[in-house]
């Protein structure tokens, strides 16, 4: 057997337990509920949450669609400002201990007082969520590209001087690279909470999106739509993870290589 | 008038600031002509890898100056190609991107380095590695790759702080004859350092002694014996000589 057949394998058998324990909730759920006979306003079982699907089936890609595009613009503006920043940080103590509080304190605002105040001054369009994700994404990124940026290897940097390199040399060729994978540990922890963000913005006040969906839903009593919501939610969160996560890979196939190795020598 | 000497160093001394403060060099002076191959020999902690820095401009002396090729070489970085002790390869640039950086760092086009780059692996028994992350490399390979690295940098001065440490006895000879061949052919100026007496020896013009912390040179022994010089001249009465000579040394300052 090859040795990615046998890798394939074990992943499956990893997650044998986990469907297991999940089939199981769901049935012991769907009995439950129907033998006490629960009304479906307060909690739907499964079966019913899957008619609910069928349901809305032809709605939700729309809602889905203007979720992730909040998302991602989100998730790109945090990027953007949160490696600006962290290079700024980075770059002279002054700036850290004039900013970091700041950042901290812009932490602190919560989203329930902040989503309906964005809604407010920009409209029921994808403006203030992007403004919300951004908010929420741009704070993990600074931290931990600004550790990346410090916590470079000296001695790389002392070889990368002796060797000619001016300062934008040593930050091309040492400091970016090292904070690469800071970055992307930033960047995780961002898009985990990205699809959230956006769901908050949309459950405030929007035209389309997961959000408004839910929003809707619980107008109606329609707490088995909720549920398909809810899970719809974790699965588009999931592959935004699943997709960072491969970013993260591609763009740092050496450590990726390494691994390999390791495990080979096992 | 005298040649200005590739490498000169007069009345060096250094004390790191601590806490607790080390004082590394208290006084080392040496000069290796253009073109020659010294060693710098003594007892670990001494102060080598201090001394090496501060010709790499990556230390600064307290006292006395250091001059490469008659430039103040004190603070100033780029006058030397300089191999730190460990290899130090960058992580994220595979075996061939990591040759290339001293000489891309020095502003030869990328392309022409890693042509001259790629001409040399064998040479430096990297062959078919080219495209191989650092982290998949032995400890033997990683230093070779950093000497590749040090030797593509176009620099007439090569620092070099044992650059074999990592490599099993018959790989170390091997790499030993191979860098005298390729001094020989390019004749850039070598100051190395080694905690390998027969190394400094079969390798070097000079053998430069070192006492132990807060280091100073102590001695400075001339090897006279013709070159090349294979491994079994190691076993000449004039190589136990010097040997004999350069151990004498090392003892006197414990
Ligand atoms: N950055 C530093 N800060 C403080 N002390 C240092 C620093 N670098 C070296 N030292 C101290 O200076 C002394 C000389 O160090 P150095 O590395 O030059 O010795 P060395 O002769 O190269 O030793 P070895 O043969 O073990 O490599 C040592 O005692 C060491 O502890
Ligand atoms: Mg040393």
């Amino acid at each position: 057997m090859t040795h990615a057949g046998r890798a394939l394998r074990g992943r499956a058998g990893e997650a044998l337990p986990a469907l297991a324990f999940l089939l199981t909730v769901l049935v012991v759920w769907e009995v439950t509920v129907r033998a006490l006979d629960v009304a479906p306003y307060l909690v739907p079982a499964p079966s019913r949450v899957w008619d609910a699907f069928l349901e809305t089936r032809g709605v939700l890609p729309g809602h889905i669609r203007t979720t992730m595009t909040e998302a991602l613009a989100g998730l790109f503006i945090a990027c953007a400002s949160g490696v600006g920043i962290a290079g700024l940080l980075a770059a002279s103590v002054p700036s850290r201990r004039a900013l970091y509080p700041l950042l901290v304190i812009s932490q602190n605002i919560p989203m329930v007082v902040l989503a309906p105040l964005l809604a407010v001054w920009f409209g029921f369009g994808i403006m203030p969520k992007v403004l919300i994700v951004a908010l929420i994404g741009f704070f993990p990124i600074v931290v931990s590209t600004t550790d990346g940026l410090l916590r470079a290897d000296r001695d790389l940097v002392e070889l990368a001087r002796s060797l000619g390199a001016g300062r934008w040399q040593v930050l091309r060729t040492i400091l970016i690279p090292s904070a690469v994978p800071a970055f992307f540990a930033g960047l995780q922890i961002s898009a985990a909470y990205a699809v959230l963000g956006a769901v908050i913005g949309e459950w405030v006040g929007a035209s389309s999106g997961l959000g408004l969906f839910i929003a809707r839903s619980q107008r109606a009593f329609r707490v088995d739509q909720v549920f398909v919501a809810v899970i719809v939610i974790a699965a588009v969160s999931i592959a935004l993870f699943a997709a960072v996560h491969l970013l993260a890979r591609l763009a740092m196939p050496w450590q990726h290589a390494g691994r390999e190795r390791t495990e080979r020598g096992v | 008038m005298q040649e200005t000497p590739a490498i000169d160093v007069r009345g060096v001394s250094l004390t790191y600031v601590g806490p607790p403060p080390v004082a590394a060099l208290t006084g080392a002076s040496l000069q290796v002509e253009r073109g020659q191959f010294a060693s710098l020999v003594g007892p670990s902690g001494c102060g080598k890898s201090t001394l090496l820095r501060v010709l790499a401009g990556l230390a600064r002396p307290d006292e006395g100056w250091a001059d490469l090729q008659g430039q103040d070489a004190v603070g100033v970085t780029a006058l030397a190609a300089y191999m730190p002790q460990r290899d130090l390869l960058l992580p994220w640039r595979r075996a061939l991107g990591n040759a290339v950086l001293g000489a891309e760092l020095a502003g030869v086009p990328r392309a022409d380095a890693e042509v001259q780059a790629r001409g040399l692996m064998a040479r430096f028994g990297l062959e078919g590695f080219e495209r191989a992350w650092p982290g998949q490399l032995s400890g033997g390979m990683r230093q070779r790759l950093a000497l590749l690295r040090t030797f593509l940098a176009p620099r007439e001065v090569l620092l070099l702080d044992e650059p074999f440490g990592a490599l099993d006895a018959l790989t170390r000879r091997e790499m030993q004859e191979w860098l005298q061949e390729v001094w020989r052919q390019d004749g850039r100026t070598v100051l190395l350092v080694t905690h390998d007496i027969d190394e400094a020896i079969t390798l070097s013009d000079t053998v430069f002694v070192m006492s132990g912390r807060p280091g100073r040179i102590v001695r400075r022994v001339d090897v006279d014996l013709p070159r090349p010089r294979a491994a079994l001249d190691s076993t000449s009465v004039r190589f136990s000589e010097l040997k004999a000579e350069v151990l004498e040394a090392l003892t006197a300052v414990r």
